[in-house]
This record gives structure tokens, sequence and C-alpha cells, in this order.
């Protein structure tokens, strides 16, 4: 399995053409994704016209950008013109947009291949994958488990090498978690940096554009091409346009890692805290200085984020309502009908339970109790954080309490289910950047750290990561599949 | 028993802005259905708002001259309700931070000057609108995104007639300061009203309906008027008033039950998390301010003042703001304004409503008017000749001192050149002269007509009169 920067070399040295390097990977969805389910919908023919098109710059001579030929996949929340974009949703089953997102805009504009859209939770909700209205996604490591969620598609795709990298959505570590099912580095960009402009909404003020690579090295490439001020997004950041890939490399002696107790306590399994504080010795003896921290109010965030999240997503999901665009019940007799029989059958239930909590903690007579009292705690977890930067560069913390759970472990669960976004939930609330990674294994599957930067200091975070992936391997370990390497 | 009435206004006025609130399509009014769309204003999954910065603009224009306070950091907020001209089932509107604040204005009602109290001016977006056919309903969102203001007023008016004067007030500043056309009947101008009665000198407010749907000034007045007899009657009848949003239906003259109040919504309004917050300067509402003219209130007063006119002529003059400008235009080159006024309002307002003619297309020059004024003035010509002269300016958009060269009608005051002709004339005209002795006083104003034909309108017409008198005593 190839990173971006490998293909980028092979392509610029013509030991593969663009075409063979799409083909490759075509290949191997057809040969896996019977299995994996990564993706919803494929767009094979776009990618090999555009590797064509790849290949005749090159052949001229033609400098070619680093992501320029290499094959991606979108989650399917991420708005592509012409093609599919269905949330896994009923409700969105044969929703063509007229427009591509932004981010779509700039891979295209920089010569990614877009192989197609990738399963997920439908409308994002969920931390497993097991939400889809369409199918089942299967970890590549172990088929019998969830690829983490809810972009597990787009985890999945990467880490059976059905796409070089991918990208996702994060509202509450929806990228960061299933890159640790899936042994991926996964970003959450700083709330702002990358435009959401064209990625279908479920919690507004929390969602963010992020992806997936094999290395830190790539994640830097990828953020190249997608991160920057939108005039169409009027939350996107105003500023210039950084090289990331400027970030990688020199060294982390003296940077200050700190260690929030609170992300360490009980419900984190020992694998994952020893692999995780092993990683931060790394770090240790690469000269970065360690220190303990605190974050008080971590334990308010996952309850802060429920009733944020799911009072955007009710609202957010309003306009899915059977009149418009997707699905619409047979059953009507009035528009209050084609309402509620259209949102009845075209939602599944954990979309159905948020779009309650939200309508609840929003209503007259709770907005006091429940979303005004939510909105007060985030600008105290957000002091947590701003206290703790004044002392440290970065955090490092697990990014899931565990590793990746068997498919249908916690479906029936909800609350079990939503612990296993308890560490990236408050960055998500913050609004601050956090990058998963590798550091370990455990019964054979991969654990993830958290790297948790401050407002626009991705740079930090890519800097440490990459520091620690140049003095360790787990990285370079891949899933054996069927249809292997 | 008596009752006092009280009124409450909620105003929804179209910005003239050229694109919508919150995109880049074009609010322009009609247009094939459906054309004016793109997937900002169409609620499209993954589509996101941008504020219109002349939106804001415009709605603080509004508030200034409302006399509003102008909220510095203000914010949008959502407001969730199911209906399908609403394409992303929530209206991106203003709830806790209004733009504009606690401004008023002034009415002129029988018993003298009253201040109407506005209680808020906020911004959101209009929905689109549907088409009830015979197989279902259509929706045409070419309205949808269009920018609104809603201007709400305090409970301040006490009859009909009040709010009828508030929303006629209303519409003209709004008009005045070009942000928006304020046409009623293609619905940039709307309008609800609150009313509700108590018994004279009980504080407590009673029940209030709310109707809706009133599309004239005169609609306005009279649903108010029937929903006040109606409310009164209930009273008096031993009934209670429910709290209804009524319609008001033009051609039977009645209002009718929409919905009644328990089964009002509940907006669920939060913060809308898709726009930043606005913050508004005070360098840039000093410019918004600076933007706005004269006030047809305050014009008109100075009017008065400055130009010494009677009120009558300052009401005409600065009904329109391109009149009145005109007017002023004018006056900067003669010294005499209210001569200037009747040329206007009796001559040229003639003319234009005669050959459909607005200010934009007049040939006629302020400067060629002024000028015309002080030949009266200075006796070169007689007010005879200004007429004219002034209608051949008109059609012509030729100078005064040529066309008066030309056609040879310069005045004059030669006592023996007159007396030559006033001989004439009463040589010619001896019955007139003989009713004149006889007593019929009319018959002078004929002489003078005839000297004045005879001298091809040149002559003096106070000489002419003079001499006449003179000769007719002998
Ligand atoms: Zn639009």
């Amino acid at each position: 399995m190839y990173t971006i920067h490998e293909l980028h070399e092979k392509l610029k040295n013509k030991d593969l053409s663009a075409k063979e390097i799409a083909s490759m990977y075509i290949k191997r969805i057809e040969e896996q994704d019977g299995i994996i389910g990564a993706y919803l919908e494929k767009n094979f023919e776009n990618a090999l016209n555009d590797a064509q098109k790849v290949d005749e710059r090159i052949s001229k001579g033609e400098e070619i950008k680093d992501v320029e030929g290499i094959p991606a996949a979108i989650k399917d929340n991420i708005c592509t013109n012409r093609v599919k974009t269905t949330c896994a949703s009923k409700m969105l089953e044969n929703f063509i947009p007229p427009y591509d997102a932004t981010v779509i805009g700039d891979l295209k504009k920089d010569g990614a291949l877009l192989l197609g859209k990738t399963n997920m939770d439908e409308f994002a909700m969920g931390s497993s994958t097991e939400n889809s209205a369409f199918k089942l996604v299967r970890n590549p490591w172990d088929t019998e488990c969830v690829p983490g969620g809810s972009s597990g598609g787009s985890a999945a795709a990467v880490a059976s090498g059905e796409a070089a990298f991918a990208l996702g959505s994060d509202t509450g570590g929806s990228i960061r978690q299933p890159a640790s099912f899936c042994g991926l580095v996964g970003i959450k960009p700083t709330y702002g940096l990358v435009s959401r402009y064209g990625l279908v909404a479920f919690a507004s003020s929390l969602d963010q554009i992020g992806a997936f690579t094999k290395d830190v090295e790539d994640m830097a490439v990828v953020l190249n091409s997608i991160a920057g001020y939108d005039e169409k997004d009027s939350t996107s950041y105003k500023m210039d346009k950084k090289d990331y890939r400027k970030a990688l490399g020199g060294d982390v002696k003296g940077m200050k890692i700190g260690i929030p107790a609170e992300y360490f306590k009980e419900g984190i399994s020992s694998d994952v805290k020893s692999s995780v504080l092993d990683a931060a010795k790394v770090f240790e003896s690469l000269g970065a200085e360690v220190v303990d921290i605190s974050l008080p109010y971590t334990e308010y965030a996952l309850a802060v984020y429920y009733i944020l999240a799911s009072a955007e997503a009710s609202s957010n999901l309003a306009r899915f309502d059977g009149i418009r665009y997707g699905y619409r019940s047979k059953k009507f007799e009035d528009s209050i009908d084609i309402y509620i029989n259209s949102r009845t059958e075209g939602f599944g239930d954990e979309v159905k339970r948020r779009i309650m909590l939200g309508t609840y903690v929003l209503s007259a007579g709770y907005y006091d109790a429940y979303y005004n009292k939510a909105l007060k705690v985030r600008t105290l977890v957000k002091q947590d954080f701003e206290n703790a930067f004044k002392k440290c560069d970065i955090l490092i913390s697990p990014t899931s309490p565990t590793v990746a759970f068997k498919i249908g472990e916690k479906i029936n669960d909800p609350l079990s289910m939503y612990m296993s976004d308890v560490c990236t939930v408050p960055i998500n609330i913050a609004g601050i950047c956090a990058l998963s990674l590798p550091c370990g294994m455990s019964s054979n599957l991969p654990v993830g750290m958290q790297l948790i930067g401050n407002y626009f200091e991705e740079e930090k975070l890519l800097k440490a990561g990459y520091a620690y992936q140049m003095n360790t391997d787990w990285h370079k370990m891949n899933p054996e599949l069927r249809g292997g390497k | 028993m008596n009752y006092e009435t009280i009124i409450g206004l909620e105003v929804h006025a179209e910005l003239s802005t050229k694109t919508k609130i919150y995109c880049g399509c074009t609010s322009e009014f009609g247009g094939q259905p459906n054309t004016h769309c793109c997937p900002v204003c169409l609620g499209l999954p993954g589509s996101l708002p941008k504020i219109n910065k002349k939106a804001v603009e415009y709605a603080v224009k509004a508030g200034l001259a409302l006399n509003c306070s102008i909220t510095r950091a203000s914010r949008m907020a959502r407001k969730n309700y199911f209906y399908p001209d609403c394409p992303k089932d929530y209206q991106i509107t203003q709830q806790d931070f209004p733009l504009c604040a606690n401004g008023f204005i002034e009415i002129e009602t029988k018993n003298g000057p009253k201040k109407i109290g506005i209680e808020r001016i906020h911004i959101e977006e209009d929905a689109g609108k549907l088409l009830h056919v015979r197989d279902g309903s259509l929706v045409d969102y070419n309205r949808a995104g269009v920018p609104l203001i809603e201007v709400v007023s305090k409970p301040d008016m006490r009859s009909p007639e009040e709010a009828r004067l508030y929303l006629e007030k209303l519409k003209s500043i709004l008009w005045y300061i070009g942000v928006s056309d304020c046409k009623m009947e293609e619905g940039s101008l709307r309008c609800d009203a609150n009313i509700s009665i108590r018994p004279e000198g009980e504080d407590k407010f009673g029940t209030k309906t709310e109707i809706k749907n009133m599309n004239s000034f005169k609609a306005l007045e009279k649903a108010l008027g029937y929903e006040r007899t109606r409310q009164k009657e209930l009273l008096d009848g031993g009934g209670t008033v429910h709290q209804d949003t009524r319609r008001w239906d033009d051609s039977k003259e009645m209002t009718f039950v929409m919905r009644s109040k328990e089964h009002a919504h509940d907006y669920r309004y939060f913060p809308e998390p898709d726009l930043v917050a606005i913050s508004i300067s005070d360098e840039w509402i000093k410019e918004i301010g600076q933007s706005i003219p004269e006030l047809p209130d305050d014009k008109k007063k100075r009017f008065i003042e400055q130009y010494k006119l009677p009120e009558y002529d300052a009401d005409i003059l600065t009904s329109s703001k391109k009149l009145a400008d005109f007017f002023e235009e004018c006056v900067k080159y003669t010294d005499d304004a209210k001569s200037v006024s009747n040329i206007i309002m009796v001559e040229m307002l003639r003319l234009m409503n005669e050959k459909g003619v607005e200010i934009e297309g007049l040939k006629i020059t302020p400067q060629h008017i002024g000028k015309l004024v002080n030949l009266v003035n200075k006796k070169t010509i007689s007010s005879t000749a200004a007429k004219k002269v002034f209608d051949e300016m008109f059609t012509t958009g030729k100078d005064p001192d040529a066309i008066v060269k030309d056609r040879g009608l310069i005045q004059n005051s030669d006592t023996d050149f007159i007396k030559g002709i006033v001989l004439k004339v009463l040589s010619e005209n001896q019955q007139s002269v003989a009713d004149y002795k006889n007593g019929k006083d009319r018959a002078l104003g004929f002489l003078v007509g005839r000297v004045m034909k005879e001298s091809k309108g040149k002559a003096n017409p106070a000489i002419a009169n003079r001499i006449l008198k003179q000769e007719l005593s002998k």
C-alpha cells in the first residue's frame, strides 16, 4: 500500500502512470469492496479520464501537484457535482447535487482522482457506521469489527488500500475515531480552516471537513489542497494559504506536551492507555517536555455535545421533508402527512433519536435549561483548553477509549456507543484541532493517540506527529486482507 | 361601555437590494418561476448562507431614518417551522438582537402630532410563493431569500385611522430613503396588525387578535374598524375575545379566523450557526447616516421657513424628493421662491400630467424657470407673455431670453405707445365704453384684454389698466 508521497514520486519518475495507479486502486476495490463495503457510489470512468489528463500533463513535462493523479475517496455527505450524495440515508437516496463542495473543487483543481463516495452513518450520526441505510462497512483489520464512525467508509477505504486518501467529516470525532480504529492518520482541523460549503450539515457549529491518510506527511499534502479561506462559508477563517509540508521535519526538542488527566480515567482500556503513555515517552525521548495538566470541564463535554449537536441537527435536517427532493412517502392526504410520513419512513432510528432530542432542547420552556446552559458550558470547555495552551504546545490523549468493537456490539446501547466519542468531542466543542495517529496494537487491532492543538496550530500537530512517525513504525503496519498487498 | 382601542403593526418591507440576502441571485420581482434560484436560496443540502452587506446597510438606514438605536453586535437566528414555501423549513431572521430598536414615527392626527413608537427593526429572508392548482400545489422560489425588514411598532395607535397614518408615513419614509419600493400591490410592503380593546381607564391590555392580509391603506383601516366593532360587540354581549389569527377578506369586508393561538407554532429560535455575528462600526453608521436624505417632514418644515412658502405649497413640493430637488435648483436662479412655486405647481405639474412626462424627462431646466421668474419680476415681460414663454420652454427646452427675443415679447411700458393703443381700442369698442359707463365693471377687463391683444401682449398691463381708467373717466 502506497502513501501519497510515494505515488507522487512514482508519477514524477514515470515508474507508474496515473492511469496505472487508478487502475490498481479500481482493481482492488473490485476485488475486495464486496466484503469491506466502503463505497456507496463508484465513479471509475471519471477517475480514469482524469488520470489520462494527468498523464498527458506529465508527458508534456509539466510539473504536477502533490495530490495530482492520486486516487481519493469522498465521504458521501460532501456534495459532488452530478454524482449522487446520499448521506447514507433513504431520504437522499437519489440526490444528485448540481454543485461541488468547495473542498471537491479544490481537489479537482489540484488534479486528484475521485474514485467514489464512501459509506457512513446516516447524516454522520453514529460511531460505528452501522447506521447506514444501505449497507455495513467492515474494519479491514478484522472484518467482524466496525471501522468506527461516522466516516467509517472513508477510513476503511484508505486502510484497505481502496484509496490513497479520503475525505471525511468530524462533528464529534467522526474522523479521528475511525482513523484510530483503522490504524490511520486522521485530522479534525480547526473550525473555520476548511470550508464547510457543500458539506451536508449535521451540526453546523461543530462540523469540520478533514481527511484520512496513511501517514502524517500525506496529511500535510491533503491539507495543503483543502485548507484555506472560502468566501462562500461565512464561518471560514480569513488567512493566507499555508504550506503544511514546511511543518514537517525539525525536532520536537523543548516542545511542551500536556497529558490531561481527565482523558486517562476509568473507561479507557488499559492497552489504549499504555500505548498512549508509551507514545508520550517517545516524545520525551525526542526531547519534548511532558507535563501533567487538567481540563476540569471535560466531564460535561459529552452532554454539551449531545445537546448542541442535536439541536442544530433537528433544524438542519428539517429540509428533508418530502417536499423538494429525496424520499416522499406514498401515504398522504395533506402536507402535514407528507412531512410526518416521509420523515418517519425516510430517517433511521439514530437520526430520529437526535431530531427528537434536538427539538426538545430547543422548545419553549426548555431552551434555557438545556440549550442555553450548554452554550455556557461550551465557553467553559473552551476556557479549559485556552488555559492548557498557556502551559503547553499540544496535548496528548487516547483517541478512543477502546480499539474497534464488534459489529452489533453496541448498536442497541446508544449511551455506550456515545461514550466512544468521549475523548474527541471536547475538541469540536472548543473548535480547536486534533490529529489521530496509530501508536500501538491491542488484540491485533490498531490503537490511536490524539494530539490536540490550539486554534490554527495544525503545524504543531503535524510536526509532532511527523517526528513520532520518523521514530516508530506503527503507521507502516497494514491489515492483512484477502486480495492482500 | 366605552372602550379604548390598542393597535400595533408589524410591517414587512422588501429591500431594494439587487441581490438576495444570503446569496448572489437577483432579487428582481417576477421572472419565470424558479429561475432566480441557486443552491443557497433553495436550501440545497450543503449550501451555506452569506449575508448581503447591502441589506444590512439598508436596514440600518431605515433604522436611522426611523429614529432607532443601532445594535453594534447583532446576530441572526433560525425560526423553525414546516411550510412548503420555506426552502430550509427554517427562516433565517433575527430574534434577541435585532439590528435596530426603540425608534419612533411622528404622525399628524386630528388632535395634533403624535409619536408612534417603534419596538424593533430586523432583517430576514422572504419565503417562496405557493400556487394552488387543481392537481396540487406549485412552488415558486424566486422570491425566497429576497431581503426583508420587519418593522414592529409599539402598541401606540388608538384608532384605525392612526394605524393608517402610521403606515402611510412609514411607507413614505422607506420609499424616500430608497431602501424599498414599497409596492403593496406587488407584496413588497405587507402589513399585519394586532388589535385589542379595553374599557376606558383600564391599564391592562385586552386579548388581542392578529389580522393578516391587508393589501392597501384602505383595507387596513377598514379591517381594523371591523375588528374593533366585532370585539366591542363580543364583549358587550358578555362574550370573550379569542387570541386568533384572522384574515381580512376585502370583498366581504370581514375578518375570518385563520388559526387560533392554541395551535400556535413553537418556532424554536436559536442563534444561526452558519453565520457569524454582524458587527457594525460607528464609522459605518455615520457613513450610512450621511447617505440619508432630508426626510419629507423635515424638508417641508424647512421649505416653509427658508422659502416662506405656504404649507400647501411645501406639502406638494416635498411630496417627491425629485420635485423638491427641482424646486430648490430653480430657486438658485431667483430670489422669488413663491413665484417659482406657483409656476411649478400651476403650469409645470399640469403640463407634466397632460403630456405624461416625469421629472427626469423634462426639457425645461431649473435655470430657465429662474430666469423666467426674473423676467416677469423685472417687468421685462408681462405675466400673460410669461405663460406663453413657459409653454414654449416646456416643449422645446429653449432659453426664455431667446424665446422673448424671437417672439418680440418684451413688455412695453412706454405710456405714449400704450395710450395710442388705448385710444384705438376705445374708438373701436364704443359699446363696451358705454357699458362701462353704465356701471358694468366687467367691460374694463374686456378692454384691457383688447389692449393686450392689440399690443401683441407687450403692453405693461398695469399701465394699460391705469391709462384705460383715465381715458374712460374723461
Ligand atoms: Zn440564490
